[in-house]
């Protein structure tokens, strides 16, 4: 199927006419003025602007929290404390504006999430349409770890911004099926010049010629595990967590029940390796007492033991903890030290 | 939200308490028998010994704890206890008849149809680490033909620590298997091995020769059992052992119990010494 256009000025009748059977979401300005996550009602409420939201994608794969399953916590329920699944909601929804970064993260997770039916069923449950970029932000560094600027991984359909229109891509089966029904017009000669033309400021990896999984996979575990700038890297962290909570590709999680009033729910909720809790026995030992420990943990799983499994390397460079780290850890110099090593 | 056409990885099967029993003097391990409600999970569920399960107390959690009976007996499981946190205290507190919810089995267990297969085994075991290593050793007996000589070293603080108190007197009583059963002190009525497992272990020198030896116990009682084996030929890749970790999904996704790349989990608990020695010491 070829790609099909809409004029920018007909973005506000799209959005109604993919509202009917979807909620939709995308990139809305928050109040404080950054960027985030929102229920996009209408063309106000979107804002493309380059560069990525302040939280992830996750939210809409891994909720914060997942419900796993409900019980009766009343004494007396014949059914009491039986675990019950809870009910798939049946409005579907379409994420907008997911960026290339952020899309990869999808198709990430779904490597360790393979036979997680929670996680893909939120895969079923949410439609992404991404949105390539052409402005490389100072944080970005999406070509170093495998991503690109137009990269279609993780997405459904994923759209050019040219000039007065957009362009839409089918690339998944569903993402086909759900283009022919919004009546979308051809691509013009003109605009199929631009998209020719279309090319992003990004560069084009770490340096030319490097593919860094690769590189990583010829390195002993040890050397890298045992290296010296362990200790720097970490010093200065505070094991706040922030870059595991904005990271799209930090997908460890808790589970814990609860129980209120008489029910109970068993959830599941983002957990981070930086916290002393993640890894403590009931004995009182733990295995990652020291915060170095932890800091490399965290590096390592991205950068060796990721790749070692499943190949690529667990980071999109959406660049969102460099950007928020409260002492400016840039796990863009821990990947240049592996590459020394 | 959940994919229907998928099975749920966390989905406990239905199960009750049959039987519990106090194990140790200080009353802190007991040994839940329990059966699963349903007639079908009974006839699916199959395990390996050494595969351990998630025992699911709604409300308060899921904690991960070794099988401790055998593939071979039938129609119940077996999970000795350690109270220690949230979950197993809740559940030293349950009752006979209560509900109970089983996840598993999980891991890999040892290769008892695979490379132990004609093979002495010597099993070293100290404190209540021992519960895995029972489900084996019930498993060997039951198809004592398969394997060559069967030794055990056993040991604890003191004789009411020892775990299957009767089930060790009837191992002893066997004429083929040999059954070392130590305890750390002197104790008032105890007429058997004195001393810690590892002196134990290189009293009773079990030869290295077709042979393979599964050890659980703390970390400090593995550390100190090498050298004598070692001492007399062992090799790093004729011993297993049992590695713990704390973990919430056990299969692998949740990310808690990881030891460098591998997932106690889902890529252990079981691992031979030599894959150890591969990993960063984080466990």
């Amino acid at each position: 199927m070829k790609p099909l256009a809409l004029f920018k000025s007909e973005l506000d009748v799209f959005l109604k006419e993919l509202s009917r059977d979807f909620d939709i979401f995308g990139p809305k300005r928050q109040k404080k003025g950054f960027l985030d996550w929102g229920k996009i009602e209408g063309l106000s409420d979107l804002d493309l602007s380059p560069g990525v939201t302040k939280t992830s994608v996750k939210s809409f794969f891994l909720p914060q929290p997942e419900v796993l399953f409900e019980f009766s916590a009343k004494t007396g329920d014949e059914r009491a404390f039986r675990l019950k699944e809870p009910e798939c909601p049946d409005r579907k929804r379409v994420l907008l504006g997911v960026r290339p970064c952020d899309a990869r993260s999808i198709f990430l997770n779904s490597m360790p999430y393979k036979e997680d039916c929670y996680f893909q069923g939120n895969i079923e449950r949410n439609i992404v349409i991404g949105l390539f970029c052409k402005t490389h932000l100072s944080t970005c560094f999406c070509t170093w770890v495998g991503g690109s600027p137009t990269s279609t991984d993780g997405m459904d359909i994923g759209v050019y911004e040219l000039e007065d229109s957009f362009i839409f891509l089918p690339v998944s089966q569903r993402g086909e099926e759900l283009l022919r029904g919004l009546g979308l017009r051809e691509i013009s000669q003109e605009e199929e010049g631009q998209l020719e033309a279309y090319k992003s400021d990004a560069p084009e990896g770490i340096s030319e010629g490097i593919d860094i999984a690769k590189e990583f996979s010829k390195k002993s575990l040890f050397d890298l595990y045992d290296a010296q700038f362990w200790q720097e890297v970490t010093d200065p962290c505070l094991n706040c967590g922030t870059c595991t909570f904005l990271c799209p590709t930090c997908y460890c999680f808790d589970i814990q029940d609860e129980v209120l009033r008489g029910r109970g729910r068993r959830i599941r909720y983002w957990d981070s390796c930086m916290f002393p809790l993640f890894t403590l026995h009931a004995s009182g030992h733990n295995p990652r007492g020291e915060k170095v420990k932890r800091v490399r943990n965290r590096f390592m799983h991205k950068l060796k033991y990721f790749p070692d499994r499943f190949g690529p390397i667990s980071c999109v460079g959406c660049g969102r903890c460099v950007r928020d780290c409260p002492v400016s850890i840039d796990i863009r110099q821990v990947i240049r030290q592996f590459l020394e090593i | 939200m959940c994919k229907e056409q998928m099975k749920n990885l966390y989905l406990p099967y239905e199960a009750r308490i049959e039987d519990i029993k106090v194990e140790t003097e200080d009353g802190n391990l007991k040994t839940f028998h329990i059966v699963l409600e349903k007639e079908e999970d009974q006839k699916n569920w199959s395990h390996v010994p050494g595969q351990f399960a998630m025992l699911s107390i709604s409300g308060k959690g899921e904690i991960p704890i070794g099988i401790a009976s055998s593939p071979t007996e039938k129609g119940f499981l077996l999970f000795t206890v350690n109270r220690a946190g949230v979950v197993t205290t809740a559940l030293h507190k349950m009752n006979v008849g209560e509900p109970i919810g089983v996840r598993g089995p999980l891991g890999n267990g040892f290769p008892v149809d695979g490379e132990l297969k004609g093979k002495n085994i010597v099993i070293i075991a100290g404190g209540f680490a021992f519960t895995t290593l029972r489900a084996t050793l019930i498993y060997l007996l039951e198809h004592r033909n398969d394997y060559g000589k069967i030794t055990v070293i056993y040991g604890a603080r003191t004789p009411g620590m020892l775990l299957y108190k009767d089930e060790l007197k009837s191992w002893q009583e066997r004429d083929d298997l040999e059954c070392h059963i130590t305890v750390d002190r002197e104790a008032p009525g105890w007429d058997g091995l004195v001393g810690f497992v590892p002196t134990i272990a290189g009293q009773v020198k079990p030869s290295p020769e077709n042979s393979a030896a599964l050890i659980c116990g703390p970390p400090i009682m593995i550390k100190f059992t090498m050298p004598p084996l070692e001492e007399i030929g062992w090799k790093d890749d004729q011993v297993y052992l049992s590695l713990e970790n704390r973990m919430k999904c056990g299969v692998g996704i949740c990310g808690h119990c990881n030891v460098g790349p591998v997932y106690v989990c889902k890529d252990g608990p079981v691992f031979k010494r030599s894959e150890v020695q591969k990993l960063p010491v984080e466990f």
